[in-house]
């Protein structure tokens, strides 16, 4: 009897302790934020076309994204992983063989074999550096970050319960969210009371200390100018180029998605056939056995 | 069961063959014969799991390692290769990246296994302690791994977790020398955790031979924690084991295919693919998931005790942890092995579960937040009095349920239920 009831007192201990336990981890949620610092403005999840397991690149898309790249980005930013030849991959930008080698033509690279030490660009060459380290760093204080994995080394840490159903959905989409957001972001004046450093603009996406970016807005209405040569003309607004550049800047950081993709179909199908298969061989095997 | 010898060779060639090397023999008893209990659940697939993933983990390793550099300038550069230009190497990448996570993940498994049917218990104390000595080894071959794409989360991680050591008293500073072949983590480093990281895994496959022969000198444990009695209570372990573990190995891929083909780089930190970086640290320092918990401890330990600063006793905490393991077998002196047999022992185990996994929760949360603070301390705390106080206590207050007779009993009553 006397362990009966030390034990059901245990038990009601142990209850209240996982209670508090459970209250505990609930708070944070109530108490975060610190006064004195303006807020992160939160990353909203946009729609892709390569978003989710059935998502694939809108060729299109990409190809204006490049265009962005190529007019504004590149300027400053360089890509070092990605060459020229990626750009005419299926499940990219897809463009001809022979639009990628006129593009390639028309720039130089550094290459201390050839006469003069420069020499055209080949599709198989990386895409060149335009502006050097040196050059950026008198610019701007810092060499802009390469755009080559970008758009996978950028994200908004997801809220709770947010990241337990990233799991579930497969959410491989947060850089672009952020680059998307981070574009749309900045502010001409700062709010009040916020006095930026010399040279730096205000970004409300832009992470702490202060939103204060190097990054002069990149974009704005009407910065590129698409060519409707479908027929049915973009309007370049500071949205669409934002986007557009987004997911280009995804497919450099992951260009064979949509080929892991249709893989991952594949091997899944297979296996779930194979488990099924594997299911019945394992219960008839054990019929008749008492386990 | 060694004793258990049924293999008669057949003719004149297997005959020679076994007065030689009875390589023949060897396998009849340990994998085609080998008495198994026959009312083994799913949690004990995990063993065949870990074992699938081990070999799984050493041939992706060894293709990348042909078209990998370990070299600080070129090893990020490597890797974006392998994925990018390497035939099939963006799928071999990623079932290694995520291969570690579910290695991990089975292996967590495999270990609340055992604390639950108390498969540490005699006489399978030696089985265990392998058991966590592969684990040890384990978290030391996937931290070395996660350093070498050289990424800012492997820097910062290698410089966090070498700095470790230099909490030690006196060859603290000598060894953190030796670990980071330096002053500070740089080449000489990459290149000792690349040939460690090549070498430790067929050190962990000869420490899993150990294991699986301690494992098969006392036979399996089971689910009601009761000694096989007879032939009755067994199977062979093929085709009835080998068949049912490929089942759940299968199911086991689905999950894992999940993450390799549509979601590589959800396990990960986006940080890591920014390139290594000694001038700028990341805002947050975050391990990978599986090494969470420990990292909570290491960073409950914020205060001094007496003469030990805070700094070493989060390293006591943190290798504290862990070595409690091995001392496990003589810490809970109960008789019975199966919780399901142990009404007070259950209770505090599935708070031992929840706490354990609120120990990863805190992990990745700001230690500078209050409340995550003490609850980091009062989740380090209950990890140790779990094995300490409350173990030991237990084994002597607690009145067991009455065991079944035997396996056969066990089942023909659940079967008649």
């Amino acid at each position: 009897m006397r362990d009966e009831k030390a034990q059901s007192m245990i038990k009601k201990s142990i209850f209240a302790a996982a209670l508090m336990f459970g209250f505990c981890l609930a708070v944070p949620a109530m108490a975060q934020g610190t006064p004195a610092e303006r807020p992160t403005a939160p990353v909203v999840k946009q729609s892709w076309t390569f978003g989710g397991i059935f998502g694939t690149y809108d060729e299109r898309q990409l190809q204006r994204g490049f265009q962005v790249f190529r007019e504004i980005c590149s300027g400053c930013h360089a890509a070092r992983l990605l060459a020229f030849r990626n750009l005419a991959e299926e499940g990219g930008p897809h463009f001809t063989a022979g639009q990628v080698k006129e593009l390639a033509a028309q720039y130089d690279i550094v290459d201390s074999t050839a006469v003069g030490g420069t020499r055209k660009a080949v599709p198989a060459d990386h895409w060149p550096q335009q502006l050097s380290d040196a050059d950026a760093i008198s610019n701007f204080g810092l060499v802009p970050p390469d755009m080559s994995v970008l758009a996978k080394a950028r994200a908004a840490k997801p809220a709770f319960p947010d990241w337990i159903f990233n799991y579930f959905t497969a959410y491989q989409e947060a850089g672009p969210d952020y680059i998307h957001a981070l574009l749309l972001g900045y502010a001409e004046t700062p709010p009040d009371g916020v006095t930026l450093p010399d040279g730096k603009f205000y970004n409300e996406v832009f992470p702490v200390p202060g939103h204060s970016i190097g990054m002069p807005p990149p974009l704005a209405d009407g910065t590129v100018s698409y060519t409707g040569e479908d027929g049915k003309p973009v309007p370049a607004t500071l949205d669409q180029a934002a986007r557009d550049v987004s997911a280009f800047l995804m497919w450099v950081a992951d260009p064979h998605m949509a080929a892991r993709k249709e893989t991952g179909f594949k091997v899944i199908l297979f296996l779930f056939l194979f488990a099924g298969l594997m299911w019945f061989v394992k219960q008839r095997l054990w019929k008749g056995i008492e386990h | 069961m060694s004793e258990h010898s049924t293999y008669t060779p057949k003719n004149g060639l297997s005959k020679w063959l076994d007065e030689r090397l009875p390589i023949i023999r060897f396998t009849t008893e340990h994998i085609m014969d080998y008495p198994t209990p026959k009312n083994l659940n799913y949690w004990w697939t995990f063993g065949g799991i870990l074992a699938v993933m081990l070999v799984i983990q050493i041939v992706t390793g060894v293709v990348l390692a042909m078209h990998y550099t370990p070299q600080i300038g070129l090893a990020f550069d490597s890797v974006e290769h392998i994925k990018r230009d390497v035939d099939g190497g963006r799928v071999i990448q990623a079932v290694h990246a995520v291969g570690a996570s579910m290695f991990f993940f089975a292996v967590y498994i495999h270990i609340f296994r055992g604390l639950f049917y108390g498969s540490y218990k005699a006489p399978r104390e030696i089985l265990w302690m392998l058991g966590v000595l592969i684990f040890v080894l384990m978290m030391a071959t996937a931290f070395m791994g996660y350093v070498l794409p050289w990424g800012q989360m492997s820097f910062w991680a290698a410089t966090v977790i070498t700095n470790i050591f230099s909490a030690i008293p006196l060859i603290g500073t000598p060894l953190l020398e030796l670990l980071r072949g330096g002053f500070a983590v740089d080449n000489p480093t990459l290149n000792r955790f690349f040939s460690l990281h090549y070498l430790l895994p067929f050190i962990i496959a000869a420490v899993v031979a150990l294991h699986i022969w301690a494992l098969h000198i006392p036979g399996n444990n089971n689910p009601i924690g009761v000694d096989v009695k007879s032939s009755r209570d067994t199977v062979k372990f093929h085709p009835y084991y080998t068949m049912k573990d490929l089942f759940w190995i299968i199911v086991f891929f689905i999950p894992f295919a999940w993450f390799v083909f549509f979601a590589p780089d959800i396990l990960g930190h986006p940080d890591n693919y920014i390139m290594a970086n000694p001038l700028v640290t990341p805002e947050h320092i975050v391990p990978e998931w599986y090494f969470l918990p420990f990292y909570t401890m290491l960073r409950a330990i914020d205060f001094n005790v007496l003469f030990i600063d805070s700094k070493l006793g989060g390293v006591a905490a943190f290798g504290g942890s862990i070595l409690i393991l091995f001392f496990l077998p003589w810490l809970d002196r109960s008789p019975v092995r199966s919780g399901t047999f142990r009404p007070l022992f259950r209770w505090f185990y599935w708070l031992f579960v929840i706490n354990f996994v609120g120990l990863m929760y805190l992990g990745a949360q700001d230690p500078q937040v209050t409340v995550f603070n003490i609850l980091g301390k009062i989740c380090t705390a209950y990890y140790f009095i779990y094995f300490l106080i409350i173990l030991p206590i237990l084994s002597f207050i607690e009145v067991p349920k009455p065991l079944p007779a035997s396996i056969s009993e066990s089942v023909l009553g659940k079967a008649h239920a």
